[in-house]
């Protein structure tokens, strides 16, 4: 690892990244600054959730470089669906994962009077005791995100927070992560949600094994971007200055709009 | 009818496997909560096979045999969590090709070199008392000793992988060593409970006391606790019924605990049983070809 300059985090260099000879990043030459808040879309295996484990340091690039800056704290939250709910852990047990550098099991006077801190920030002080299964979809996304901070980030990195939950629930991790992200947290979040979520970001990376485009959703967000990405035609509406991405597909000769809800 | 319970306690060998039975029950529900939780049940009973052909050969050749089927047995251990954790082919065609040869290896040996260790034999896959001394107790104690010392020292960390290995890792937590860690300890445990348990029930003593703390807690620490008290009653009224029946101490000792299984869904109901679904699930790993600890 080499550091990055200024306010980067992490700097990527040209990076490939490939499983068992199979490139998943081809390419990718992306910045990640201090106090921004990225989007990253793209198909299924397009790599985003390999480019999350490039900046943590689980996968290593096969060609290139990625710098961090010194002694960077990042922070990852999987993707709810591949959390195990049946697994014993209450609220308490999970968050305190994130210290698992300490020896003694129990936890200290100042682990206790963080995860009490962090908890209460998140909303879910009261919950501390229950099991994991026992809460509501935007509970639970709160838990993991509880954990991450514990580590106390520069960096939070999001694999589909948003992934399987309601409308409701959407709102609420998107106005946590605006809130997290205002106080100065850098948050890289990735999304099949380009309506719902990548929209409303400040800035977005399209990504299909390499980027095709990076930006304000209104630079990106367009059907030469997205159908590059996605190898399918969309078209981008605008409506009360928000681009509105929508499905076009051709039955015989009928061509049908319709919205692309994911 | 209380002096037909003291009874046997008047044999030194009775008191011995007693002792024995307990502290394996304990070790093996100790262990055990790492092994449901991480899927490795079949691991677990692959691993007690393939220390059977360890016993075998160390039997035969009068090596000593915690060195010698432990040594084969932590290999063997490494082998397996590789193949699983690398899914270079199908874990479960892994473990039986390892086992199973190893298994058959221990076989063939008793074969060819005659009865000079049948009876060995016959308590290796059944699991028998005679013969248990003091040095046994010894044994299985340091096992328990250095269990209990891996799983307190490396608690945090091994909770974290066992629940989620890629955000363990990404979080700093060095995953193979804790697996190899966790697959030593097995190893160790099955090693001093075969014995007692015998080869063809050590993973009921290992699955069976976790999955019934699964169903009365939903607390990680409470449920090490009630998984090692559950193994040790199940070790110590297994063996004390193994005698008065006449019945080998290994499927005594399951038994009783399938029996307090059935007692604790009596009383908990579908609710405890719904808490064991999918317990041991464990999520798709990053291919372990490109992992590396973060620098």
């Amino acid at each position: 690892m080499t550091a990055t300059g200024g306010d980067e985090l992490v700097r990527f260099e040209r990076v490939t990244c490939a499983y068992g000879g199979r490139p998943v990043l081809v390419n990718v030459d992306l910045v990640v600054s201090a106090g921004q808040f990225t989007g990253v879309v793209g198909p299924s295996g397009s790599g985003k959730t390999t480019l999350l484990h490039a900046i943590t340091g689980s996968v290593r690039p096969v060609v290139g470089a990625i710098r961090r800056g010194p002694a960077l704290r990042v922070a990852y939250v999987p993707q709810v669906e591949t959390v195990n709910w049946s697994f014993p852990v209450t609220v308490g047990e999970c968050v305190l994962m994130a210290r698992s550098g300490r020896v003694w099991p129990w936890p200290s006077r100042a682990e206790r009077a963080d995860v009490a801190a962090v908890l209460a920030r998140l909303g879910i002080d009261r919950l501390r005791r229950r099991h994991i299964r026992e809460l509501s979809g935007g509970q639970q996304q709160r838990v993991f995100i509880a954990r991450a901070l514990l580590r106390r980030p520069q960096l939070l990195l999001l694999d589909e927070p948003t992934s399987g939950v309601d409308v409701k629930t959407r709102h609420e991790v998107l106005h946590l992560l605006d809130d997290l992200n205002a106080d100065g947290l850098a948050i890289l979040l990735t999304t099949h949600d380009l309506n719902g979520i990548a929209a409303h970001l400040p800035h977005l990376v399209c990504l299909n094994r390499e980027i095709i485009g990076a930006g304000a959703p209104h630079e990106v967000l367009t059907t030469e971007v997205l159908e590059r990405t996605y190898g399918a035609r969309m078209e981008v509406l605008e409506h009360g200055g928000m681009p509105v991405i929508v499905d076009r597909y051709t039955s015989g000769n009928v061509v049908t709009l319709r919205r692309a809800a994911r | 009818m209380i002096d037909a319970f003291l009874r046997p306690f008047a044999f030194e060998f009775f008191r011995n496997g007693l002792a024995v039975a307990t502290l394996a029950g304990a070790l093996c529900g100790l262990v055990g909560v790492y092994v449901v939780l991480k899927g490795m049940s079949y691991i677990g009973h692959g691993l007690s096979h393939a220390i059977f052909g360890g016993f075998a050969a160390s039997t035969l050749l009068g090596v000593n045999f915690f060195l010698g089927a432990g040594a084969w047995g932590f290999v063997s251990a490494l082998m397996i969590s590789g193949v699983t954790r690398r899914r270079l082919i199908g874990a479960d065609a892994a473990i039986g090709v390892i086992t199973t040869a190893s298994f058959a290896l221990g076989l063939a040996l008793f074969a060819v070199f005659g009865s000079a260790g049948s009876g060995s034999f016959d308590a290796a896959l059944f699991g028998s008392i005679l013969g248990v001394g003091a040095h046994d107790v010894w044994a299985i104690g340091a096992v328990l000793l250095f269990a209990v010392a891996v799983i307190f020292l490396r608690y945090r960390a091994l909770l974290f992988t066992a629940f989620d290995p890629d955000v363990a890792a990404a979080s700093g937590v060095n995953i193979a060593r804790i697996d190899a860690l966790l697959m030593l300890v097995l190893a160790a445990s099955i090693l001093a409970t075969m014995q007692v348990v015998g080869v063809t029930l050590i993973a009921a003593t290992l699955v069976i006391p976790a999955t019934v703390a699964r169903m009365l807690t939903h607390s990680f620490s409470r449920m090490l606790v009630l998984a090692t008290g559950i193994g040790a009653v199940s070790g110590f009224v297994g063996m004390n019924l193994s005698y008065h029946l006449d019945v080998q101490s290994g499927p005594t000792i399951v038994l009783v605990g399938a029996a307090l299984f059935a007692f604790v869904f009596a009383i908990t109901g579908p609710r405890g049983l719904r808490r064991t679904e999918g317990l041991d699930e464990q999520p798709e790993p990053v291919p372990a070809v490109v992992r590396q600890a973060p620098p």
